[in-house]
């Protein structure tokens, strides 16, 4: 058995520092010295993400084929390992304030990362299950890190039984899959339905259906996008920042990597509706969704979690294309809605108080003259999330756009535009709300401390991503 | 292709029939004298004391669940021992790594006082 060491590296460091080292100071160290911790995980996320860096260009399989190395997936590997970054450095001030700092919380984490980047890099349904678990698991406790608080035990108890029930489909959708192509390999299944050799054509139907609810229910695309707002609002506003960004892009390098496979089986199995109709129709359903709901909410969290609804529907255009550039549009699109939206729930994190008031869009008014730079900073983040140019959720969706239009989807790009115009009512409200409204007397202090390093880097990230968006798509040299 | 099913199919219907039978039979034909001792819980095992609905503490459920991880420990481990000479140094390897975790994962939970039972 020889394999590529240097390309997974990446996959290794991460999980031994995980599962052997990490461990082994969390059981040495003295419970109450978290310092040490939470500088050994930012340490671990660091040199993980520099190594994934250091592959993009080293591209092969390892461990039997059921792991790719470099490319896309050490490129989400970056994102991963930056989220998890930005997450922890803001961890730490919020959940000191809640007195709820843990070391437990940075090791669920990391393990959540290693779940991640276990998925963008899965070339095995088997291993892309386990990757999924591992990152579910890790958020369902995250989830329910406050562990007094009845709506972080409500998003995680919501969290756990839907995601446990999405999982269901998920796997069972894998074994249908398996029965009708005798395999898990991703490249063997693609060799198996491109030839037409399938035994029983249902099940593969069936398969790829039920694969495709269980993979829409991580992304939280209509009609399995309930549960997001409630757990969103729920969860700890850190947590919410992090699995609302970084899980949505790992759940979307799946999405990439499976669709690449049962794609093919349209032109195959001559099934109308398709399944890139079904999913044009997902997407067009979820944007609506998304963008017309987050208009009727007063409180910033579950407005900025069905605005998270909508983009998943934008993302799955990129995947309804189903072509290179489509492709190329979702990663960069993950990177953009990662830092705007990360940026966003920071900010709100910070302005929240200890009895989970400050929470709603009116208190939010008149915020720039207490804070300037958060609102300026929000500012840049609702344009962008809005898709205003010159910022990176523009070149996002028109990069989206230009994709599913070229394959043909003209309608959806339509939708699209439609519910982008839609969702300019409530992010830029935010915004009017914030500067041209009388301020509000019982806006608090906030300090960043750490999560200032976040924000500034999502800041910088949202405007040099729109003016320079060939730093992403350039990442493969290509 | 699906014939060779069908024997399958024979046997799964004889047996819900067989089942469901001596059920039916049983309620129908059989006499029925209760005593106290036949309607208690157990009919000849231990006196019930009180409801069974109470809450345990979390210690049964943490010793359990590390049961479970060394449970499916050694059954990973069956399979590998009989297969150490083809498997050789790789399967090795693999095995150590794979305990290497585990047993950080215990010293862990001994460390954090997990197994403590007082």
């Amino acid at each position: 058995m020889n394999f590529d060491i240097l390309g997974s590296l990446p996959l290794i460091v991460i999980w031994l520092a995980l599962g052997v080292v990490g461990i082994i100071i969390q059981a040495f160290v003295r419970s109450d010295s978290t310092r040490l911790v939470y500088g050994y995980y930012i340490g671990t996320l660091v040199t993980t993400g520099l190594l994934a860096a250091a592959t993009i260009s080293n591209q092969g399989t390892a461990f039997g084929g059921m792991v790719t190395l470099g490319g896309w997936a050490a490129v989400f590997d970056l994102l991963f390992c930056g989220a998890g970054v930005m997450a922890m450095l803001a961890a730490q001030a919020y959940l000191g304030r809640f007195n709820s700092e843990l070391d437990e919380f940075y090791t669920m984490l990391v393990s959540s990362v290693a779940g991640m980047m276990l998925m963008a890099h899965a070339r095995n349904l088997v291993v892309l299950f386990v990757g999924i678990e591992l990152m579910s698991i890790s958020f369902y406790i995250m989830a329910g890190f406050f562990r007094s608080r009845d709506k972080s035990l409500e998003s995680a108890m919501k969290y756990f039984l839907l995601g446990a029930f999405a999982t269901g489909f998920l796997v069972y959708g894998m074994a249908l899959l398996y029965g009708a192509t005798g395999t898990l390999d991703y490249s063997v299944m693609l060799k198996v339905i491109a030839a037409g050799t399938a035994r029983f054509p249902v099940l593969l139907a069936l398969g790829a259906v039920l694969l495709t609810i269980g993979l829409s229910f991580k992304i939280a695309a209509f009609p399995f996008h309930q549960w997001a707002p409630d757990v969103y609002e729920g969860a700890p506003t850190v947590v919410t920042a992090f699995m609302s960004t970084a899980g949505k892009a790992a759940a979307f390098s799946a999405f990439l990597a499976v669709f690449g496979v049962i794609m093919p089986m349209v032109k195959v199995a001559s099934m109308t509706p398709t399944l890139q109709l079904v999913l044009a129709v997902i997407s067009a359903a979820t944007m609506l969704i998304g963008n017309i709901t987050a208009v009727a909410q007063t409180n910033v969290k579950r407005m900025l979690a069905y605005s998270s609804v909508a983009h998943a529907g934008y993302m799955l255009m990129g995947i309804v294309a189903g072509t290179t550039f489509g492709q190329s549009a979702v990663v960069y699109y993950a990177f953009a809605y990662t830092f705007m939206q990360l940026g966003a729930f920071i900010i709100v994190g910070l302005l929240e108080r200890e009895d989970e008031t400050s929470l709603m869009i009116s208190d939010y008014s008149g915020l720039y003259r207490k804070h300037g730079v958060f609102a300026a900073m929000m500012a840049v983040f609702m344009f962008s999330l809005a898709g205003i140019p010159p910022f990176a959720g523009f070149f996002g969706k028109y990069m989206l756009f230009y994709a599913a239009i070229e394959s043909g989807f003209t309608w959806l790009t339509i939708v699209a535009v439609a519910s982008s115009v839609i969702s300019v009512w409530f992010y830029l409200g935010l915004i009017v709300k914030m500067y041209f409204s009388e301020p509000n007397p019982e806006t608090h202090e906030a300090n960043a401390g750490l999560a200032g390093i976040s924000l500034a880097v999502c800041t910088v990230a949202v405007i040099l991503l729109g003016i320079m968006p060939r730093i992403i798509t350039g990442m493969l040299g290509n | 292709m699906l014939g060779a099913y069908v024997p399958l199919i024979v046997m799964i219907l004889i047996g819900v029939i067989f089942g469901v039978s001596n059920i039916v039979l049983a309620e129908w034909l059989g006499p029925r004298r209760s005593t106290r001792a036949k309607l208690s819980t157990y009919e000849s095992g231990m006196e019930p004391v009180k409801s069974a609905r109470e809450r345990f503490t979390v210690k049964f459920y943490l010793v359990a669940m590390m049961f479970i991880l060394f449970d499916i420990e050694i059954i990973f481990m069956y399979p590998w021992a009989v297969q150490f000479r083809e498997l050789g140094m790789y399967g090795f390897t693999a095995m150590i790594l794979f305990m290497v975790l585990l047993f950080a994962g215990y010293l862990y939970v001994v460390k954090k006082g997990a197994l403590k039972w007082d």
